[in-house]
């Protein structure tokens, strides 16, 4: 389908490192790394996402989270949330 | 303890449930009722529903857009932000500062043939794909790219034969219209999942019997049909509407070229046509339209006279390749050639205002949006070149070399209407984005103590003021 198009190309995009599905209660289904690792993050990108879209929220019930992204020092983590699931990015942008 | 969203969330469930019950019951009322209830209950296993992939591809076009702008973050920064400083020093003249290169694996043997920006989404702008090349000729493709993604395009729809031009639609942004290589005519309809046109012309419908060079979307007419209209080298300028799902054609002018008419068997008087390559239609007055052809002429021509034009110019040695109004003076359009000229024409003179020779075959000009005194130009052997009337009338402001390889010719250029971008269409199938830098858009200055007037009056003025000097004045 159109979408696993998208997903190999983000996939073979430059500087990206891993790519994940997580669906609405931390189960990762769909991984490009090694069980624990995704689990690892699955867990913990969860319970920060719901932590920041309740903020969002908090401040403006009408509002709602569209996309989070944590720069850190040797690389970027982008999470899109949807209705049920989460997709997780980690990319070198490259420096 | 309840956190805010969560109140505001169960006040929405109830609204929508008490919209419902408003309407009449119906049993469909009912079951979609029940499959909110199941998504309201965020808790509950959603394992019923399969784990469809599908159902994140909203979260994975963002995702897409986010990793490409980490990519080339450095272009998306200088698009935006970067002024170059450098054009203080350079004494008026400017510069294209290069941005994205957008290209694609399938269309990397085929030229770009037409460019165009989307009227609603000023980042979205289709590029449809064929060949110059009368001996090549293979399939066609219709592409729309965002400068949001410059990796991949989002739009992409094949044709067997190659597009020579397009049109989107002003009011309806996902219609575009198609002319084919081929002299058939079709509209693409972008909401529709299918990579085939939603409607096509055939051979029992009117198609041209030459490749259409341009089409151009209308208003609607006087039954809120869709119609637009097509010119080709068979001579003939086609007015299509959309009725009841086909598309139905009318012949609106016959470009019969004057004292040309032959002898044939029995005599009969043939009326040799002349090849239309080109049009445009003007802003505000609806009837009147101008016609560039393949042997130099242009004519100017009305939608109510199917048999005779307003005017003609003699306009070039060589066939015109592109026409267009002045998107602010009502009264001049700009003209270029692959015979190595632009002029500027004011419609009521038939002698040109300005002329430029570029050294090499124009594949394109365009002007402003703007400014009424700036255009672009482009030449075949890769020059891209951007003129300022009211700094310089005789030479351009910016020569540059837009394309890498030398062989490389530019067919096509296209200014976005927002932002101080130009779109750059070649015949390798790549389609380069430039910044205009900032000597190239100069508005007029402001004066101590005087208002700055804005708005279209004071662009028309400005031009007028140019053409009265060019111009003869009244009493000689």
């Amino acid at each position: 389908a159109e979408v696993e198009e998208t997903l190999k190309r983000i996939q073979a995009h430059k500087g990206v490192i891993a790519t994940m599905v997580i669906n609405a209660e931390g189960i990762p289904i769909r991984t490009t790394l090694d069980n624990s690792t995704t689990v690892q993050y699955a867990g913990l990108l969860h319970q920060l996402t719901t932590k920041a879209r309740s903020t969002v929220r908090d401040i403006d019930p009408q509002n709602d989270l569209t996309f989070l992204r944590i720069r850190s020092k040797k690389h970027e983590i982008m999470v899109a949330p949807d209705k049920e699931y989460l997709l997780i990015v980690i990319q070198n942008p490259c420096e | 303890s309840v956190s805010q969203w969560e109140i505001y969330d169960a006040y929405m469930e109830e609204l929508q449930k008490m919209e419902k019950s408003k309407e009449k019951e119906k049993p469909k009322a009912q079951i979609a009722k029940k499959e909110e209830k199941k998504k309201g209950r965020k808790l509950t296993s959603l394992e019923s529903q399969s784990d469809d992939i599908t159902k994140i591809s909203k979260a994975a076009k963002i995702m897409e857009r986010m990793v490409n702008q980490n990519t080339f973050d450095d272009i998306a920064q200088d698009f935006k932000y970067f002024e170059d400083a450098s054009d203080e020093y350079r004494d008026q003249r400017g510069t294209l500062l290069p941005l994205w290169k957008f290209q694609y694996d399938k269309t990397k043997r085929l030229a770009v043939t037409a460019i165009s920006w989307n009227p609603k989404y000023k980042d979205l702008f289709a590029v449809g794909y064929g060949s110059y090349d009368f001996m090549k000729q293979s399939h066609g493709m219709l592409l729309l790219y965002t400068m949001k993604n410059p990796s991949f395009p989002e739009y992409v729809f094949s044709s067997e034969s190659g597009i020579m031009c397009l049109d989107i639609h002003n009011d309806h942004p996902y219609l575009v219209a198609v002319g084919f290589y081929d002299g058939n005519v079709a509209i693409y309809n972008l909401k529709k999942a299918t990579s085939q046109p939603s409607y096509k012309s055939s051979a029992k419908s009117g198609k041209h019997t030459d490749p259409v060079w341009q089409v151009k979307w209308q208003k609607d007419d006087m039954d809120n049909n869709l119609n637009f209209f097509s010119v080709s080298s068979d001579g003939r300028i086609v007015s299509w509407t959309l009725v009841k799902n086909e598309l139905v054609h009318t012949d609106v002018i016959k470009l019969s070229a004057e004292g040309t008419t032959m002898q044939g068997p029995e005599g009969l008087q043939l009326q040799t046509l002349g090849c239309g390559t080109s049009f445009d239609f003007h802003k505000k007055i609806d009837y009147l339209f101008l016609v560039g052809t393949e042997e130099g002429k242009i004519y100017k021509c009305s939608k109510c006279y199917s048999s005779q034009f307003l005017d003609v110019f003699e306009a070039h040695h060589m066939a015109v390749d592109s026409v267009s109004w002045n998107p602010y003076h009502l009264k001049v359009f700009i003209s270029c050639s692959s015979d190595w000229t632009v002029k500027i024409w004011d419609h009521t003179v038939k002698t040109p205002m300005f002329i430029y020779d570029l050294n090499s075959a124009v594949g394109d000009v365009a002007w402003s949006p703007y400014s009424s005194t700036v255009f672009a130009a482009v030449t075949t052997d890769g020059k891209a070149h951007v003129f300022d009337l009211s700094i310089n009338k005789y030479e351009a402001l910016c020569t540059q070399i837009v394309v890498a390889k030398k062989k490389n010719k530019i067919t096509h250029i296209q200014f976005n209407p927002v932002y101080p971008v130009v779109i750059i269409g070649d015949e390798r199938g790549h389609v380069t984005c430039l910044k205009l830098s900032p000597n190239l858009r100069k508005m007029p200055k402001e004066k101590k103590g005087q208002e700055v007037k804005k708005g279209p009056e004071v662009e028309i003025a400005k031009l007028d003021k140019l053409l009265n000097l060019v111009r003869e004045p009244d009493g000689k």
